[in-house]
């Protein structure tokens, strides 16, 4: 199974712990987490159900290409990284 | 009178209380977090926060206690014919909580231009669709250059609920006399001096900072507008200038009188780009003549290089009409309990401050 893993800095908002997932993209990989935590889907994907801007995914090491409908493939094992690019001051 | 009063920041929402005739700081909320609005009715507060990375949120606390999370307005899914819409069409921030004057509603204000209705306090929320799919509102253009208009004042009649007035940033002052089923632009007799000259008195390019309204005498609206002050005698539709505005008739903020239909406050700046008070000097300018002269406000406000400037929402009265709060952007509190006669500050600096708000109305 892969494994869909949060930000620390959500944390402080709601629980985000690891959770594993079956599935081909990373748009279901995040629809099997929201489907038991639906408050986090507001937090990482806008109303259009894009990745918010100024969140990132990755997959084992590299930032997901089709940020609109999550279409990226993911493999049965695969680490799948959601956190804040970091801005502000 | 007002005995509590809420401070929404960059960095966090403040909670004053009035004991043994001292305000001070007796709770913060939501830390390191920027608050846009506020509402506070009753024990009842709702604050919306504006988290950079993981969008605009609102919560709520009731009787003192624990927040909780509530789900945020949001808009529907974008149509496919919708592809041009020059504005997203998801939630960018509330930038202003009203209460609906029907139990249970609330109005919600937003970037980008979004009008939201709540009919059961708060926990649910709908997209205003009349006003959303108008073909006007793809005309609305961004605020402060950005991409977003936002939606900065609501004013419900309180005689009767189903009238209410929306100020835009920037699109001047919309109408609906049927609950938000139908919708009008309304404002004549304001000019926007930055616009080529055939375009300048186009309601629809109006620079409405904040709209105003005489709790008692609901036909009696304010705006500080970008570049002036007006007033309307019948609820929107007809502007005049108040030329007798002093230091400087730039600024963001406006509060009315809850009875005296021609008293209202002001915070004037330098226009435009550069916005700072004029001389370094905080005041608050108050008509008690609906606009034909202004006392200039300055007992307990910093006069000597003060460069705060004042942001649209930082500026509340009380529903009491004696007691004024204002913030700004330099982190500056001040508290008046005598019309704007004199002010006292609070010991604290806080964060560039977004919103004030008593807890009375």
């Amino acid at each position: 199974m892969a494994t869909v893993r949060f930000t620390s800095a959500l944390q402080r908002f709601l629980a985000a712990p690891p959770t594993e997932v079956t599935a081909a993209t990373v748009g279901e990989a995040l629809a099997a987490v929201f489907e038991v935590r639906p408050a986090l889907r507001g937090y990482v994907l806008d109303d259009q159900g894009a990745l918010r801007r100024h969140v990132a995914i990755y997959i084992a090491g590299e930032a997901v290409r089709d940020r609109v409908k999550l279409s990226d493939p993911i493999g049965p094992n695969d680490e799948i990284y959601v956190f804040q690019a970091l801005t502000g001051g | 009178m007002a005995e509590r009063l809420y401070v929404g920041t960059r960095k966090g929402l403040f909670e004053l209380a009035r004991r043994n005739d001292v305000w001070d700081i007796v709770a913060t909320h939501f830390l390191g977090d920027p608050v846009s609005a506020v509402l506070a009715e009753g024990d009842t507060v709702h604050a919306a926060l504006d988290l950079g990375h993981f969008g605009a949120k609102l919560w709520r606390r009731e009787g003192g206690g624990e927040w909780r999370e509530l789900t945020a307005p949001a808009f529907p899914p974008k149509p496919e014919d919708a592809g041009d819409d020059p504005h997203p069409w998801s939630l960018g921030q509330i930038w202003v909580l009203e209460p609906g004057r029907v139990p249970g509603r609330l109005w919600a204000g937003t970037m980008p231009g979004g009008l939201f209705r709540s009919d059961d306090g708060g926990t649910s929320w709908s997209l205003n669709e009349p006003l959303w799919r108008m073909a006007e509102r793809r005309q609305w253009m961004g605020v402060a250059g950005g991409e977003q208009p936002g939606i900065n004042s609501v004013l419900i009649d309180p005689r009767n609920p189903a009238d209410i007035r929306i100020g835009v940033s920037t699109a001047g002052v919309w109408a609906s006399t049927d609950e938000g089923a139908s919708w009008r632009i309304i404002n004549r007799g304001m000019y926007n001096e930055y616009m080529p000259p055939e375009q300048r008195e186009e309601p629809l390019v109006q620079d409405v900072h904040r709209l105003a309204r005489c709790a008692a005498h609901p036909e009696i609206v304010w705006c500080q507008h970008h570049n002036g002050v007006f007033r309307s005698e019948d609820s929107g539709h007809n502007w005049r200038e108040i030329t007798a505005i002093r230091p400087s008739k730039f600024g963001f903020a406006v509060v009315a009188h809850p009875r005296d239909p021609d008293t209202a406050w002001f915070v004037p700046a330098i226009k435009d780009e550069r916005r700072i008070p004029v001389d370094g000097k905080v005041v608050v300018a108050r008509t008690r003549d609906a606009g034909k002269s202004f006392e200039v406000l300055r007992d307990g406000l910093p006069q000597r290089h003060a460069y705060d400037l004042v942001w649209r929402h930082a500026l509340t009265i009380d529903a009491s009409g004696e007691r004024l709060a204002f913030g700004s952007t330099s982190g500056g509190l001040w508290i008046s309990e005598d019309c704007g006669d004199s002010w006292i500050a609070p010991e604290a600096r806080l964060p560039p401050v977004s919103v004030v708000r008593f807890a009375d109305h």
